[in-house]
């Protein structure tokens, strides 16, 4: 196996007595897309800040092939190859799609700036479906395409390790199934990413390695599909609120473990 | 599509309107650098020295406070630097050494300013700079009754009120085609995103510390220079008048007014903001502060993008019914 291009160790990170995120460790090989999943308040969103260094770490490392990031301030980060989107969309509302984009690519060593960036700019909004939106406010999208755009100025940064947090959250099942595509198909060039979901479908389809999260520590590591079905996983996600359009469905036999049948169901999609 | 800083302007304005505007601009500037020679009388002169001390003052702090959405109310002391730097070298040194020494402080005074205040945000930002003004305003006062023993100055410098006045034009020109070359730059684009969201700012690669400070420092350099090339002016000047707070609030109330977005903006707010300044200060001296802070929120509350703003929507309005 190569070195991995994450490696996280001890990574801990509380809120006055809360501690979000205690003694975290997993790692991320290159090229490998791996799931990020955990009831709701587990720490996935935390530990993706302190990846992207929005948080700074109270103890632990965390190491993108020979740099350590912890301590690194953001625009730092991104300058090692970290990109990220965020769970509660952040587009520049104010800019154009197309400034948007060029805002990830106008600040780091591979990027563009002006008449250069043109090209890689039409071509980052096409791939995520934003074709002949260049010109159009970003505040005037839906919440869904600022989702596609969202994507696209973090795919500018050119990253070596792409965070995505609940990216796919929300979305119909038509867009579930362009926004798994599109996933497989950043998948398929090597981009190494960690996917935050709670939509399982999408994880069994994108991940072949989990990492659940509960109550901020490390509840399990390993194939998805093996994880997902751990027993200790199981009461995780039912002893806490699960997320509403994860559920099962209300009317599915009690007694049963509803969570893991539909963790199961979306293994068809892999 | 270039990374242009406003969306709105450049969806807008059409190529051959741009070029009129362009032509139009290029005529005025002519006319006005060559009012002293089209006989205008002393009083003309002294308007226009007012207008465009104005002017520069409020397009430079539209530099940074328009992109970023920091309001600063520290103007008034690069301003009341700028002028003092003046004073303290205007009879030893040459007149451009003067102007040199002028930027280099207020530079230096912007850094300093910039570090303290440039993390804090919007309101705290704002009574921060409104502070730090005020004391650099007291520290000068200090240093002269206590160091130099002197409360007011005196500069006699050979220097004409047509020469302050195209000081002042030449200053606005550098103003406006520095702001324009930043538009168009990479400092430009990180402005605006700070300006729209710093979080994402960071998260794309800018360092935002750095970017503001850098434009603070560049847009206080050319209100120090301001400051410098009105000292001659006043022949005196003391503390009081070289850091006096209003001047802050009446460049905020002009940008604010032309609109603080648009490169030209802010110079549309200078007029009709001087002119009622001068009939409120005239008329109800007692309460000039209180008229002054009403026209403030009165600003804020019925325009807020500015008249240059509103011209735009009606422009827009029209051609679209104009499209139909
Ligand atoms: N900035 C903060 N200040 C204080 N507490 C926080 C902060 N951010 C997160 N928390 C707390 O830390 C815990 C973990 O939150 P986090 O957002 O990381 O969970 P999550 O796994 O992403 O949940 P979800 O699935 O709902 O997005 C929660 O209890 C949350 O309330
Ligand atoms: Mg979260």
């Amino acid at each position: 196996m190569s070195a991995p291009l994450l490696k996280v160790t001890g990574l801990t990170k509380a809120f006055g007595g809360l501690v979000a995120v205690d003694k975290l460790g997993f790692e991320v090989a290159p090229g490998e897309v791996i799931g990020l999943v955990g009831p709701n308040g587990s720490g996935k969103t935390t530990a993706m800040n302190l990846i992207s260094g929005a948080l700074r770490a109270d103890r632990g490392s965390i190491r993108l092939g020979d740099a350590e990031l912890v301590g690194l301030r953001p625009d730092r980060i991104v300058r090692h190859g970290v990109a990220r989107t965020f769970q509660l969309v952040r587009v520049l509302g104010s800019l154009s799609c197309a400034d948007n984009v060029a805002a990830g690519l106008a600040f780091h060593p591979g990027g563009a700036f002006g008449a250069g960036a043109r090209e890689r700019i039409d071509a980052l909004l096409a791939r995520v479906g934003l074709g002949g939106r260049e010109a159009l406010p970003a505040g005037e999208l839906t919440y869904i395409d600022q989702k596609r755009l969202e994507l696209a100025r973090a795919l500018a940064l050119a990253p070596r390790l792409l965070l995505l947090d609940e990216w796919l959250a929300g979305l119909n099942p038509t867009e579930l199934r362009e926004g798994i595509a599109l996933i497989r198909s950043l998948r398929d060039e090597g981009l190494t990413m960690i996917l935050v979901e709670h939509v399982m479908e999408a994880v069994h389809a994108l991940c072949n390695r989990c990492v659940v999260m509960n109550a901020g520590v490390l509840l399990a590591d390993g194939p998805t599909a093996e994880v997902l079905r751990n027993p200790e996983v199981v009461r995780a996600y039912l002893g806490e609120d699960v997320e509403t359009d994860d559920l099962p469905p209300p009317h599915l036999p009690t007694g049963e473990a509803p969570t893991q049948l539909n963790l199961d169901a979306g293994g068809q999609h892999a | 599509m270039n990374a242009l800083p406003s969306p709105a302007a450049a969806g807008n304005s059409t190529g051959a309107g741009r070029l009129a505007l362009q032509a139009l601009a290029v005529a005025g500037l002519a006319l006005l650098a060559a009012l002293p020679w089209l006989g205008a009388d002393d009083y003309l002169i002294a308007v226009g020295i007012n207008i465009l001390q104005y002017g520069v003052l409020a397009t430079a702090w539209a530099l940074f406070s328009g992109p970023t959405r920091y309001v600063s109310l520290a103007t008034v002391a690069f301003f009341g630097i700028g002028a003092y730097t003046a004073a303290v070298f205007g009879e030893t040194l040459p007149w451009p050494a003067v102007l040199a020494a002028a930027l280099g402080v207020s530079l230096v005074l912007a850094l300093i300013v910039g570090l303290a205040t440039l993390r804090l945000s919007g309101v705290h930002f704002v009574i921060f700079t409104f502070g730090l003004a005020e004391l650099v305003h007291q520290l000068v006062n200090w240093y002269e009754v206590n160091v130099t023993r002197t409360l007011g100055r005196y500069l006699f410098v050979d220097i004409s009120q047509v020469q302050i006045y195209w000081q002042l034009l030449a200053l606005l020109v550098a103003v406006l085609a520095t702001g324009w070359a930043i538009r168009r730059s990479r400092l430009g684009l990180a402005l605006q995103v700070i300006g729209d969201d710093e979080v994402v700012a960071r998260h794309v690669g800018i360092d935002t510390t750095r970017a503001k400070l850098l434009l603070f420092a560049i847009s206080a350099g050319f209100i120090g220079l301001a400051g410098a090339a009105m000292a001659p002016r006043w022949t005196y000047i003391d503390p009081a008048i070289a850091f006096n707070p209003v001047i802050s609030f009446q460049v905020l109330i002009m940008a604010l007014l032309g609109g603080a977005n648009r490169l030209f903006g802010p110079l549309l707010g200078v007029l009709p903001v001087a002119l009622l300044f001068e009939l409120l200060s005239g008329s109800f001296p007692n309460h000039f502060m209180i008229l002054l802070g009403l026209v403030f929120m009165a600003i804020v509350y019925f325009i807020p993008n500015g008249l240059f703003g509103l011209l735009e929507r009606r422009r827009q309005r029209a051609g679209k019914e104009g499209g139909k």
